[in-house]
């Protein structure tokens, strides 16, 4: 199907994992993704698969881990309080080298927060909430089409790496509509074939040999060892799954960093500066988790005045903007927090007022 | 008048999300407000959709005030921003009054159309239109069955049958007019599948000239992209 729909952002993205092989989906009602669980209640069965609403967030997520340790393709959807819930089964998860697709689309907290959209999920995404040295690839995508596309490929790189996927979309990302085109179907794994397909997971068929998948090691140097090997997969991910979109570096007076549909809002903004002398470029990190420090390595630093991160937080991602930019600029917030979104001329002002405090 | 003559008091306006139902009922209620009416003096737009707490527009309800309309409901209110089942008792108002002409706004689905069952004596005497609009660009109302299924979702949620159909078939900013000609074919076969009128065809007025539209019905109707901010089409 290469037609263009319109579609609202969470059907889209129930739609899109469905397409790239979902058979089994595990998750609970939370706004404003609700229409997820409802798309996957109706969709699912109809594909051949399997709907899952456990009594809670943390049983969602432990029962996903059951399933596709047995070798199910999996995904679970919930918004920022529901994925604090998870945070256990990510931990483990990675330790026990399951792969599963989550997608967040986050909402305003701390605690249960407000409906409306947040990205103050950034620390929760990136460095994560459960116990232990571990990763998860976190990608934040800032258009329909894109979150699609990275759903569609989401379930290759878990099982890859056999580790869990992120994928963070700020909550207008998913009640936003708009025009996509949809991928074609993936062919659904069926049980018979996950002994072949997934020679590690715990199929029940296995002749000759017994697969374990377990989180639990006793001995420190084995867990020291497995830590290690787990890590050798963090080192391949933050080389070959950096993705960024940077935009007019070339002599900018300013370079706005910012992810999700903000980045859409800052791209406005900087066609109002550019009608007021001001030019702006634009880093836009699709990769969270491996962050792409390398893209600002681009920035004119001999031109360049100050790097802006322009956040639904109170300054999360501002961190990493600090750590990639090492130094050499001075690096500002523009933040809105608690479900606003910032309009497009007052990232305007603040960029000018940010500005004359530099020179 | 764009659209086929309204020869009733209250015109409930339904559609799945993303049909553009709001869009038609606020264009709707601008196109009434400036022709008047001699026998509905007053005229009110009611949003009773629960369904969906984002794109809000107060800025709307402002610029609809100062046209004479009452505007009651939460698509125009940003306070309420809880996903409450809850519709304020002020609808009731403008659907009692037998001289205020009202525009009902309601629910993307068969779950949001439920909500209309508490007003369901307003929808008993013959003094309103049920209309839908659709969207065959939308995933799931784009084929014939698709549309009759949702279509007859809402019927089966409110128990009210629909009197007449709305092409506004659109892809947001990426709309042409063969879109709309696209869409006028799918209603008038919706429309004799299901035995009903279309009453006009939308265009986006900011994107589609008139004077590009072609092989479509008699009353076009232009509609503004009143309530999505601009920036979210920079992408």
């Amino acid at each position: 199907m290469s037609e263009k729909v319109l579609m609202k952002g969470n059907e889209a993205y129930a739609e899109a994992a469905i397409l790239a092989g979902c058979r089994y989906y595990f998750g609970y009602p939370i706004t404003p993704q609700s229409e997820i669980p409802e798309y996957m209640s109706r969709e699912l069965k109809k594909r051949g698969g399997t709907f899952f609403q456990a009594e809670s967030e943390l049983s969602s997520v432990n029962a996903a881990y059951g399933c596709a340790a047995a070798g199910g393709s999996v995904f679970v959807s919930s918004s920022s309080p529901g994925i604090a819930l998870m945070q256990e089964g990510m931990s483990f998860l990675c330790s026990a080298e399951v792969p599963v697709t989550f997608l967040n689309v986050s909402r305003g907290g701390p605690g249960v927060g407000g409906i409306q959209p947040g990205q103050a999920d950034y620390y929760q995404c990136t460095r994560g909430g459960g116990n232990g040295d571990y990763h998860m690839l976190c990608f934040a995508p800032s258009n329909i089409q894109e979150a699609v596309d990275i759903i569609y490929e989401a379930p290759l790189l878990a099982d890859k790496y056999r580790n869990p996927v992120m994928i963070l979309a700020d909550g207008m990302m998913g009640q936003m509509m708009e025009p996509v085109v949809l991928p074609p179907q993936r062919e659904q794994l069926q049980s018979e074939d996950i002994p072949k397909a997934k020679p590690w997971a715990l199929s029940g068929t296995a002749k000759g040999h017994r697969n374990v998948i377990k989180s639990l090691l006793l001995k420190p140097d084995e867990l020291e060892k497995h830590v290690e090997d787990i890590f050798k997969k963090y080192e391949a991910m933050e080389r070959d799954e950096v993705r960024y979109e940077a935009s007019g570096l070339e002599d900018a007076d300013v370079v706005f960093v910012a992810f999700g549909t903000v980045a859409r809002l800052v791209n406005e903004s900087i066609e109002l500066l550019a009608e007021r002398g001001i030019k702006a470029g634009l880093i836009r990190p699709i990769s969270l988790w491996p962050f792409p420090n390398k893209a600002f390595d681009a920035i004119d630093f001999a031109k360049t005045k100050k790097v802006i991160s322009v956040e639904l937080s109170m300054g999360q991602m501002l961190t990493d903007v600090k750590m990639a930019v090492n130094g050499r600029l001075p690096v500002g917030l523009i933040s809105r927090t608690g479900g606003i979104v910032p309009t497009s001329i007052e990232v305007v002002e603040k960029t000018i007022a940010q500005l004359k405090e530099v020179r | 008048m764009f659209i086929k003559p309204l020869d009733k008091r209250i015109i409930a306006v339904t559609g799945h999300y993303g049909s553009g139902k709001t869009e038609f009922s606020v264009s709707l209620a601008n196109l009434l407000a400036k022709e008047g009416d001699r026998e509905y003096p007053r005229l009110a737009l009611v949003d009773l959709d629960i369904a969906n707490p984002y794109f809000r527009s107060r800025e709307r309800k402002e610029e609809l005030e100062t046209l004479g309309i009452r505007v009651i409901g939460s698509a125009y209110d940003c306070e309420i921003t809880a996903e409450l089942p809850a519709l304020s008792a002020a609808a009731r108002g403008p659907l009692e009054d037998e001289g205020c002409r009202v525009i009902v706004d309601f629910g993307g689905n068969d779950a949001g159309a439920l909500v209309l069952h508490q007003f369901r004596k307003y929808f008993q005497m013959d003094q309103h239109l049920m209309l839908a609009v659709v969207n065959a660009s939308r995933a799931e109302t784009r084929t014939i069955e698709g549309a009759m299924e949702h279509l007859a979702a809402i019927e089966y949620a409110t128990g009210l049958p629909l009197d007449g159909l709305i092409n506004n078939c659109h892809l947001l900013r990426e709309t042409d007019a063969d879109d709309v000609t696209r869409g006028h074919r799918f209603c008038e076969e919706l429309g004799r599948k299901l035995a009903l009128p279309v009453y006009c065809d939308c265009y986006p007025a900011p994107l589609v000239k008139a004077e590009d539209l072609h092989d479509i019905g008699p009353w076009a109707m232009p509609l503004g992209l009143y309530m999505r901010p601009s920036w979210l089409d920079k992408y």
